[in-house]
């Protein structure tokens, strides 16, 4: 288990990240509108994640801070 | 035990400045540039490292590293850095540049650094398509590619053929590494980092001109989603640009 956080301020909701998850557990969040008016993405299900990093690595941003 | 040596698994890179990138969402530069910076921080380089942003989307870079930058006149970032080099050769010097930057209007600067074989390293970004100036014909787009100064396709009668810079620059003497790499997929990116700490390392030991070439995506100006960009890359881009080492001095041994 690994704690995933999208920095809102990074994040463009470009979704690449919910595209190379294996777990399935980033979407996009439609609640959230960010201060350049994306959709963030955000993890829904922390207990999943298996730290495998492809979300990180594919974030163009580097939104994504990945802790254990 | 573990969680107190090091808690956090992946982070933004101290190669990297705290502002917020210019590029569209889902650009594979993001990518490339993180790279460049997580390279230079891994090699303990960031006090000593000067980079050169080009002409193009990347044009303000220098606002995103946390190393000294200079910015050059459209496509003369490689003359530019032949001086910083020569000047200070104790200073590791690389230029970030676009297909547009560098194999149109820069090409002349590219080949001669290269074939001076000055001790610099280039990160090319070829994504086939002049991105910031709103996606008109770049020299390395794909015959057939439509963009906006090509609307029915890239003719090669009329156009020309793409340039392979990878290829062409193998082929001279001063040339220390040539490689293509994307950064298309986690395999990929990880891939392409290694390419750009040998480049930076070959830098270092003076081996002579170093070029890491990373095919990317022009979502916005391909008129494709990032997914479906990452999709066009892969089924179009890399056939024709083919992925690995085009020369590599060291390989022998």
């Amino acid at each position: 288990m690994a704690k995933v956080t999208v920095s809102i301020e990074y994040c463009k909701g470009c979704g690449l990240c919910v595209q190379f998850c294996d777990q399935e557990i980033m979407q996009l969040n439609t609640e959230v509108i960010t201060q350049k008016g994306y959709h963030p993405a955000h993890c829904v299900d922390q207990e999943s994640c298996n730290a495998c990093l492809n979300c990180a690595m594919m974030c163009p941003d580097v939104a994504i801070t990945i802790e254990r | 035990m573990t969680a107190e040596k090091n808690p956090i698994l992946f982070g933004r890179t101290a190669g990297l400045s705290e502002k917020v990138n210019n590029f569209c969402p889902g650009c594979l530069h993001g990518i490339a540039q993180r790279l460049v910076a997580e390279s230079i921080d891994r090699l303990g380089l960031i006090g000593q490292t000067v980079g050169i942003t080009p002409v193009g989307c990347a044009v303000i870079a220098y606002e995103f590293y946390s190393c000294d930058m200079v910015q050059a006149a459209h496509g003369r970032a490689p003359a530019v850095a032949t001086g910083l080099k020569r000047a200070r050769p104790e200073n590791t010097i690389f230029t970030y540049q676009g297909d547009g930057d560098l194999a149109s209007i820069g090409m002349a600067e590219t080949i001669h650094a290269a074939t001076r074989g000055e001790n610099i390293t280039v990160i090319f970004i070829n994504n086939a398509i002049y991105g910031m100036t709103g996606g008109q014909l770049a020299p390395t787009s794909l015959p057939g590619q439509i963009t906006q100064t090509s609307p029915y396709g890239r003719d090669v009668k009329v156009a020309g053929n793409p340039i392979r810079v990878c290829e062409l620059l193998s082929s001279l003497d001063g040339v220390a590494l040539a490689q293509r790499v994307t950064v298309n997929s986690p395999s990929n990116v990880r891939k392409a980092g290694k390419a750009i700490r040998k480049a930076f390392e070959y830098q270092n030991e003076g081996l002579g001109f170093t070029i890491v070439e990373i095919l990317t995506t022009c979502p916005t100006n391909w008129g494709l989603a990032p997914n479906k960009a990452l999709g066009w890359l892969e089924d179009n881009l890399i056939p024709y640009y083919p992925l690995g080492v085009y020369k590599d001095i060291k390989a022998g041994e």
